[in-house]
């Protein structure tokens, strides 16, 4: 394409689009077997941890999926984002890491052991260090990488920022959100009920952080601050707050008038909504605030052999995770789920 | 002191993947056998097969779990220490990841899923393909990750530009010199792992007088299987040294601490290669024994670690005896495979109790021999990461050595909590035996992983 805008424009762009899609997959699901391991320890007793865990035991291995396609998805697209942004965030990734393999290891070993106490301890310290690192990832990457020659230039503590950390405290109640309106959906009993009035209180934790993240995002940068408020982008892009206040709204009655389904998916669209905000404070940006999609791209050719593979695999990946949410449908009631 | 980067990740790599090889050695040969006695229990409506299909598939689902959670470490691993290697390789190496996971890991996952909580939901065929999907799952893994491990050892259907390398023909990338001959030896190696270790607690039943029929059923087809399989890794590994030798000579010629190429190369039985003075000490040696074997002739010449400077070559003591101890285990397994096909043949294999209590003993023959295989091969490459593309030294991300230090000990400490208790569980689980999960589990829904209760599973997830 001699004028126009070629393959090393586009392709970059949609492999941004597969993997924001495979990360909010990730978000959505994971975040929601985290939110069991975070609400863990407000159960009443083993029966209902029991119960809790069965609502999620035959899809969390599918869900934590999303994270090695997110990651590899990174690796394979993105080869240079990958090199640098993995560095950067080096302990908190491996705390990450050894989070989930405590959290893991805990829905196999929690159902074999005589004392059931420690891995439910490894559950619920799982799950809220995994989630609080994710969140710090985040904030990391939001708050800027300093790169020199390609390559990541910081120390091994950049990370470590109040708003990092307010980052990873949104994602622990975010996530707990996203537990408590799963069980209102999938527990029976008092164990769906809790979730209920669990998801109330963690509705006005989310949107406090949300908030506070939303306002100190754009007054810590410049260019994100001129992306949101600059005219005519203004015009275009009130809806989203608008739009996520209404989402807040309405889940709060659902909540209220004691729907099941809706305040899950309601959660969801919170948290798609927080995403785009994301996505519109710092797209091209893969690396704020130097390295862009096109920057961090690997070459065409390995681009479009990944490319095919995904558009056909995909869908049938899709296919089959639908297949056993249907397969698995329905509420656990309490004593059905003790292993 | 500096800590030195460069080896504390190196460390850190070998530590993490390590443990990780462990549970994917076991798995890839579990999910087989376990869909296998499914077919059978199909096809003949056998109870036994059914039981123990079950039992088996409780432990695989604590192995698999511990894989799981091993496994996502590696793939992040990539980025935190060897950032330099994901840049100069990942436009080669980065899809073969990806397919993996989008062909494999996903399957596995879910449909474990279906083989672990879905016996009551879905029809017997179905639970039972679930187990196949995921054994062709684990093996379709093995694909993936072995092509790009084998495009680090012999590394094909690239271009190197300005240092980096680019893809230029796709099917060269994945089927490179070394992938067929790799891959065939590590799936191989892993169904033999797992066959020791059927054939481990099968026997550790019959000597113990307990679930003597499952334990019957275990050896036999245990000994059937490995009676085959055993011998064919001889000629893998034969096949695959060949290749080893034609396209990584330095790595052959530490494998047989072969200093000198100007003359016939001796099999060492035993020696201590000495890197410094260029010779071995304490030889005992079968005369021109590695010539034959490589070359097939008696004076045939090979290529000599002196033809190359000293940095060029790999860490000669670590490989020579980890190829040592493979092939030890190796022979072994043809000999305890063999001789048990003889008993069985014989009809003595019941009651032959010395070799029943030697087998019950070598469970972890397999484990030992494909960690041995794998330092072979991936310290027979060093000075190399890819090799002759980028150095190991050059590859590592810009972290400073006691954060890897700091988080090398953490790793230390979570596996060895995980696998201790993880080992635990999986003995207790044998000790209970395959009869005893049955009697305990009254909805005969035993399909739960690990579940001391075995109640109603599938009312646990949700039918009312």
């Amino acid at each position: 394409m001699a004028a126009g805008l070629g393959m090393e424009w586009y392709l970059p762009v949609i492999w941004a689009a597969l993997i924001g899609t495979a990360v909010s997959l990730y978000v959505i699901l994971d975040g929601f077997d985290l939110g069991i391991g975070i609400l863990f320890p407000f159960a009443r007793d083993d029966r209902e941890r029991d119960q809790m865990m069965a609502t999620v035991k035959p899809f969390w291995d599918g869900n934590e999926t999303w994270l090695v396609l997110g990651g590899g998805g990174l690796f394979v697209a993105f080869p240079h984002a990958y090199a640098v942004i993995m560095p950067a965030l080096y302990l908190p990734v491996i705390v990450m890491l050894l989070g989930l393999i405590f959290r893991g290891v805990a829905f196999e070993f929690r159902s074999v052991t005589d004392n059931k106490g420690k891995w439910n301890l490894a559950f619920t310290a799982g799950s809220v260090i995994a989630a609080f690192s994710q969140g710090v990832i985040l904030g990391g990457m939001i708050q800027g990488i300093t790169i020199e020659n390609g390559a990541y230039a910081g120390g091994s503590f950049d990370w470590a920022t109040p708003f990092a950390a307010l980052c990873g405290l949104a994602l622990v109640s975010g996530y707990g959100l996203l537990g408590a309106t799963w069980l209102t959906m999938k527990a029976d009993g008092p164990v769906g009920r809790r979730g209920r009035s669990q998801a109330k209180l963690l509705l006005l934790a989310v949107l406090v952080f949300m908030g506070i993240v939303s306002l100190w995002t754009p007054l810590m940068s410049e260019r994100i601050f001129a992306r949101w408020f600059s005219l005519p982008n203004f015009y275009y892009l009130w809806p989203v707050p608008a739009v996520t206040g209404l989402v807040a709204l309405a889940l709060w009655r659902w909540l209220e008038t004691g729907r099941e389904i809706l305040p899950f998916f309601a959660s969801i669209v919170l948290f798609l909504l927080g995403y785009l905000g994301i996505v519109i404070s710092n797209f091209p940006y893969l690396v704020p605030p130097s390295l862009t999609v096109w920057d961090a791209a690997a070459v065409p050719a390995s681009q479009i052999f990944m490319l095919i593979g995904t558009l056909v695999l995909l869908p049938v990946i899709l296919g089959y995770t639908a297949m056993i949410y249907w397969l698995f449908r329905g509420k656990v009631a309490e004593g059905e789920g003790y292993h | 002191m500096e800590l030195d980067p460069v080896m504390l990740a190196r460390l850190q790599f070998a530590f993490t993947i390590i443990f990780h090889i462990i549970f994917p050695s076991f798995t890839i040969g579990l999910s087989a056998y376990i869909a296998t006695l499914g077919a059978m229990w199909l096809r003949t409506g056998t109870e036994r097969y059914h039981l123990l299909m079950r039992f088996w598939t409780k432990i695989f689902a604590v192995s698999f779990a511990m894989g799981v959670v091993s496994g996502i470490v590696l793939s992040y691993q990539f980025g935190t220490n060897w950032s330099r290697f994901s840049v100069v390789v990942g436009n080669v190496i980065g899809p073969l990841i990806g397919y993996e996971v989008l062909t494999a890991f996903f399957l596995e996952a879910t449909f474990l899923g279906i083989l672990l909580f879905g016996f009551n939901r879905v029809p017997d065929w179905l639970y039972v393909l679930s187990a196949a999907i995921v054994a062709v799952g684990t093996a379709i893994s093995a694909f993936w990750i072995l092509s790009a491990n084998s495009w680090m050892q012999t590394p094909a259907g690239h271009e190197i530009r300005n240092g980096v390398a680019y893809p230029v023909d796709w099917i060269a990338v994945v089927f490179n010199p070394s992938f067929p001959y790799r891959f065939a030896h590590m799936l191989n190696a892993a169904y033999l792992t797992t066959g020791f270790v059927v054939l481990a607690v099968g026997a550790r039943y019959l000597v113990a007088g307990t679930h003597v029929e499952q334990g019957r059923t275990m050896v036999r087809m245990a000994i059937g299987l490995m009676a085959v399989l055993a011998p064919l890794q001889l000629v893998i590994g034969d096949q695959h040294g060949l290749n080893t030798l034609e396209h990584q000579p330095i790595k052959v010629a530490a494998m047989e601490a072969h200093w000198d190429g100007s003359k016939p190369g001796d099999f060492h039985i035993f020696a201590w290669p000495d890197e410094k003075a260029e010779t071995n000490r304490f030889a005992i040696s079968i005369p021109r024994g590695s010539s034959l074997i490589l070359t097939h002739k008696v004076d045939g010449l090979f290529p000599g670690l002196k033809s190359v400077p000293p940095q060029d070559r790999p860490p000669v003591v670590t490989v020579f005896f980890a190829f040592r101890i493979m092939l030890g285990i190796g022979f072994f397994m043809i000999a305890a495979a063999l001789f048990g096909a003889f008993l069985w043949w014989r009809g003595r294999l019941d009651d032959t109790r010395w070799y029943l209590r030697i087998v019950s003993q070598t469970w972890w023959t397999g484990f030992v021999a494909v960690i041995a295989g794998w330092v072979v091969t991936e310290s027979g490459r060093q000075p190399w990461i890819a090799q002759g593309i980028l150095r190991t030294a050059d590859a590592t991300s810009p972290v400073p050595g006691a954060t890897i230090a700091g988080t090398l000990a953490l790793f230390v400490v979570t596996y060895g909590i995980i696998f201790s208790m993880g080992i635990y569980y999986i003995n207790r689980l044998i000790n209970r035996g395959p009869q005893g999960s049955a009697v305990s589990d009254d909805s005969g829904t035993a399909n739960n992983p690990l579940s001391a209760a075995q109640h109603a599973t599938r009312d646990a997830i949700g039918t009312r």
